[in-house]
């Protein structure tokens, strides 16, 4: 009976491992397909050329280019007008709502905030399509409201739930014995915040606006359906662009297995997936070495 | 926050921090608070936007007709079938192998390199774009396990998307469980998992239940990665094999808004979409929040 019950605990022990091991290899697995089947791209296209080729039109007949950098631009625009607007709102946002909010006012507003990183993306982009892209239409006299401005401006609102609540987080953790401080100074409560608490909070609050570039950046459906999806090099933010990931969306359809077109997608994923990787370690990175700024 | 905030601002304008500041008071937040303001109008003004042009289309016909007449009239049935399939597939698998993993990770993990190794892997599969999911389920499961386009691709891609957060939520609720609980079980001879089945699983449950709901209510709107691994515009009859194509509702809404040939048309059909695909998932969150709230108050273990 003891000897059952101890193999019993063995074997649960086992399971646990090889389910949490299950994630790791699901990592491994990404980074090797994607590989994998990128690398088939460069069987016929140069790896100088996807690099650094400033045309994507893998569907040309006779001559087909693989050049990333239209889409490369597409996606870093859009996200950097994404966190131009995300950045400077999501830091208020935190502040306002860890120095200033309380009870259940402060409850519900994080609940919002939370409800709204898990909206359905393809009914943000409907909602572009629908309401800002006419909008932007009629307000800059443009023909065409399907641009790089209207998915940045989606893509701002998409981060801002991430920024808000990582920011938050960072500055949560600052120690009360800071803010208490500032206080005997003879610091007010704004004074507090913005000078003593924010700054604290720094490394936090950047590792929330890379999690934020992270989440506009990788985003699908909402630039698929407003940024206008032309694989050119955009002149002013009234251009239509076309991202990285819409890219993928739009062609693994057309493309017919087996072909430079269909491993030329793998290669866009793996590009996508070292961007976020690289993200991910480094936010990783800022909020450990915020937190261990306050262990003494 | 500060409890002593109203007796501070009452110190004499002599402080030093006070002169360099153009906010001599408090009302500095006030400029904080309207861009959370404005964020909070913006999600006000879209759910009613949405909803005052989308409610006037669902019907009981709505919801319980398949699409008629090149998809110009009838209703999204089919889509919410596939919707509740491919979301049942994807917890099947991603439930019970983060449930299981979070175990090992709070209960067993010592502090070296595989257990990091494994975390920090967990966090890297949170930060990967829907869209190379539904890369890597095209490799994985429509070629390399020959699955083809069906509810079972997409629903196992949506799984491995959903981990992470199973993960993450389902440890989060075994971490609240005391450490009291298993020592008391421990010490009357328990092995370790007879402690963690019997005094730590049935209580962390509620709290893995609102993770189980948050993440199905996510996987409900995700598109991208289901494009490809076998959604499809139009079913003649309902799937009745998990090996099948499906229609689902994100995807019927993103055919609806912009690949139909007459898309000022089914306008409304598509705002009737948008509100039923956010409606199922508000009601998922709604019900985590519920359940979260009543575990919050029972605080049946706090000493």
């Amino acid at each position: 009976m003891l000897n059952l019950r101890r193999g019993a605990d063995r074997g649960a022990r086992v399971v646990f491992l090889l389910s949490s091991l299950l994630s790791a290899a699901v990592l491994l697995g990404i980074l090797a397909f994607l590989l994998f089947y990128g690398v088939r791209t460069f069987r016929e296209a140069s790896p100088l050329g996807f690099l650094f080729g400033t045309q994507w039109n893998p569907d040309a007949y006779g001559e087909p280019e693989f050049g990333l950098v239209p889409l490369l631009l597409g996606s870093f625009l859009t996200t950097l007008l994404a966190l131009l607007i995300a950045i400077p709102f999501g830091i208020a946002s935190a502040v306002f709502v860890s120095e200033r909010l309380k009870g259940w006012v402060r409850v519900t507003v994080k609940t919002l905030v939370e409800l709204f990183a898990g909206f359905p993306s393809v009914v943000l982009g409907f909602f572009g399509l629908v309401v800002l892209a006419p909008f932007i239409g009629h307000l800059f006299h443009v023909a065409f409201g399907l641009n790089l401005l209207n998915a940045g401006l989606l893509l701002g609102f998409m981060a801002l739930p991430t920024i808000i609540s990582v920011s938050e987080d960072a500055l949560r953790v600052v120690p009360h014995s800071y803010r208490e401080a500032a206080c005997a100074l003879g610091a007010t409560p704004w004074i507090t915040a913005t000078r003593i608490v924010l700054p604290a909070a720094r490394s936090g609050i950047l590792a929330a606006v890379m999690l934020g570039f992270g989440r506009a950046v990788g985003e699908t459906m909402v630039v698929l359906m407003v940024a206008g999806n032309a694989p050119i090099i955009p002149h002013s933010p009234f251009d239509p662009v076309r991202t990285i990931t819409s890219t993928i969306a739009i062609e693994l359809g057309e493309s017919s297995f087996n072909t430079t077109h269909f491993y030329s997608l793998f290669a866009l994923g793996f590009v996508l997936f070292l961007i976020a990787l690289g993200t991910n370690f480094l936010a990783e990175s800022l909020i450990k070495r915020e937190k261990r700024s306050f262990t003494l | 926050m500060s409890g002593n905030r109203a007796g501070l601002t009452a110190v004499p304008a002599r402080g030093l921090f006070l002169k360099r500041s153009r906010f001599a008071g408090n009302r500095g937040f006030l400029v904080l608070a309207l861009p959370l303001a404005l964020f909070l109008v913006f999600i006000g003004y879209m759910f009613v936007y949405l909803f005052h042009n989308g409610l006037g289309v669902v019907s009981w016909r709505f919801l319980t007709q398949p699409p008629v007449n090149g998809m110009t009239q009838g209703g999204i049935w089919p889509c919410i079938v596939g919707t509740v399939l491919v979301a049942f597939v994807s917890l099947v698998f991603s439930v019970p192998v983060g449930i299981l993993s979070a175990i090992y990770l709070s209960e067993y993990a010592a502090n070296n390199f595989v257990t990091r190794g494994i975390r920090s892997s967990v966090r890297s599969l949170a930060g990967i774009p829907s869209i190379v999911y539904g890369l890597f389920g095209v490799a994985l499961f429509v070629n390399a396990f020959h699955l083809g386009l069906s509810i079972l691709a997409s629903g196992l891609t949506l799984g491995l998307m959903n981990l992470p957060w199973i993960i993450a939520t389902s440890e989060e609720g075994i971490n609240a469980i005391p450490g009291s609980f298993r020592e008391g079980a421990l010490a009357l001879g328990a092995t370790k998992w007879e402690a963690i089945r019997h005094n730590v699983l049935p209580y962390a449950f509620p709290g893995m239940l609102t993770g189980a709901l948050l993440a199905v209510a996510r996987t409900l709107g995700e598109t991208a990665p289901i494009l490809f691994t076998g959604v499809t515009y139009y079913t003649r009859n309902l799937p009745h094999s998990f090996m099948q194509k499906f229609m689902a509702l994100p995807y019927h809404l993103f055919a609806l808004a912009t690949q139909h040939d007459q898309i000022m048309k089914v306008r409304p059909l598509a705002f009737g979409t948008a509100i039923v695909l956010l409606v199922f998932v508000l009601a998922l969150d709604a019900l985590a929040f519920v359940i979260r709230m009543r575990v919050a108050t029972a605080n049946r273990w706090q000493v």
